[in-house]
């Protein structure tokens, strides 16, 4: 048992006077010199002050005037030389050392070793996805992948944050003011432009069926959820610059997103979950995978696809909405 | 390497010089995007097409949008044309406030 100090033993130790400085009571110094904290200098009056700041100008301006100042027109010189010279010779020295690299496809390379080769080999008959880069992804890496769309999601959920502008505080908000509508996008909506909107009704129907076309045949053909949720919302993005917000507000806003964010995670958590647990160790994921080349092929491939592919879409959307108004 | 392949990739190397010399910042971001799809062509060419279907939706597409709202929100392009009367007058009169200040 630890003995007790009295109040004046403690009251001398440092840590006594730690907490007290920590408490904002005393100023702490561990040479027990007290400080004074008084303001040394009276405060000067104002007409003093202006004349410092405006000889402060004054020398700063004859500082960088490149007519008196020589030394600054050397040093400009010098400093653009330095930078090309710069950028020439780290150049050079990063293709000097390409240059030592293994040719593209080479059989020393090192990533030729035996994980790849038992993606080609064994990819189609595990995870019965003719597209091998979709089964890697979505099969054997697809904890990588669903980490990747919480990145997605946790970026739009920062940017809403940010640019998120409250109509009901928009006096305290000096962004969104009524005197100076030029921040305020909402207000100058792009009139009813005749080219724009014929493009855009031909193009974004054919925009959003491919991009469809591309989630839906991700362990098929080239894409994936990625690729073609990219397209789908480049296709809204452009849609809403054709027709204006308050068409896309009919179908798609804030509780939209959010709604379809967290249904598509929580589904590919799922997914993934039951098939870490069942799929291997002998036990069986009772899931088939189908003839491959078939659209409903490749277990669960094609519905995490659509899960990717669904938040991909809607974080492209919701970060141009962002950017544009703030709002919803 | 083809003869095509050695003209895109000399594009590509004009387009990546001449965006750090333009000092316009919205040509900068028109040769951004034209870098952006001659680089999907290319993936196309070295048979990876899933890449440059992501390249040309979100290198040429979806970024530059963006960079383009960032640009009218800093008031740094113009589209509209009450928009441009609207900031010319307040240049102005911000830099007339400055020179009274220094004044």
């Amino acid at each position: 048992m630890s003995r007790r100090k009295t109040d004046e033993e403690y009251s001398r130790t440092k840590a006594y006077r730690f907490f007290k400085w920590f408490r904002g009571e005393k100023d702490y110094t561990p040479a027990e010199t007290k400080m004074d904290m008084s303001l040394l200098i009276p405060m000067e009056d104002m007409s003093t002050t202006v004349e410092r700041m405006q000889d402060k100008q004054i020398a700063k301006e004859r500082a960088y005037d490149e007519k008196s100042n020589k030394l600054l027109i050397f040093f400009n010189r010098l400093y653009r030389v330095v930078a090309v010279l710069f950028c020439v010779i780290f150049g050079a020295l990063l293709i000097y050392n390409v240059s030592y690299l293994p040719a593209v496809g080479a059989v020393e390379r090192p990533t030729n070793n035996e994980v790849p080769e038992r993606y080609i080999e064994k990819g189609l008959e595990e995870t019965g996805a003719v597209n091998i880069v979709t089964g890697m992804i979505l099969d054997y890496r697809a904890f990588d992948t669903f980490g990747e769309s919480n990145v997605l999601f946790v970026a739009t959920i920062t940017v809403l944050i940010l640019l998120h502008i409250n109509k009901d505080k928009s006096r305290l908000s000096p962004v969104l003011s009524e005197d100076d509508p030029g921040d305020s996008d909402s207000l100058y909506e792009p009139g009813d432009d005749m080219v724009l909107q014929t493009v855009a009704k031909f193009l974004v129907p054919i925009i959003m069926i491919f991009g469809i076309y591309v989630i839906l045949n991700g362990h098929l053909s080239p894409g994936g959820g990625f690729s073609g949720g990219a397209v789908i919302g480049a296709g809204l993005i452009l849609y809403v610059n054709a027709f204006g917000f308050e068409k896309t507000e009919e179908f798609f806003t804030e509780k939209t997103y959010k709604w379809i964010s967290f249904c598509a995670l929580t589904t590919y958590c799922l997914c993934k979950a039951y098939s870490f647990f069942c799929g291997a160790n002998h036990l069986n994921s009772h899931i088939p995978l189908g003839t491959p080349g078939a659209i409903l092929s490749s277990g669960l491939i094609l519905i995490l696809n659509i899960c990717v592919g669904l938040v991909v879409a809607c974080t492209m959307y919701t970060f141009y909405v962002m950017f544009r108004k703030g709002d919803f | 390497m083809t003869v095509l392949q050695i003209i895109l990739l000399l594009f590509l190397l004009i387009c990546a010089i001449s965006v750090s010399i333009t000092k316009d910042l919205l040509n900068a971001i028109l040769i951004y995007m034209s870098f952006s799809l001659i680089m999907s062509i290319i993936w196309v060419t070295l048979e990876s097409p899933d890449l440059a279907i992501t390249e040309a939706a979100v290198g040429a597409g979806v970024t530059s949008v963006l960079f383009f709202v960032t640009l009218k929100k800093i008031h740094a392009i113009n589209i509209e044309k009450g928009t441009k009367e609207l900031a010319d007058t307040d240049i102005n009169t911000e830099e007339v406030d400055g020179l009274d200040e220094q004044a």
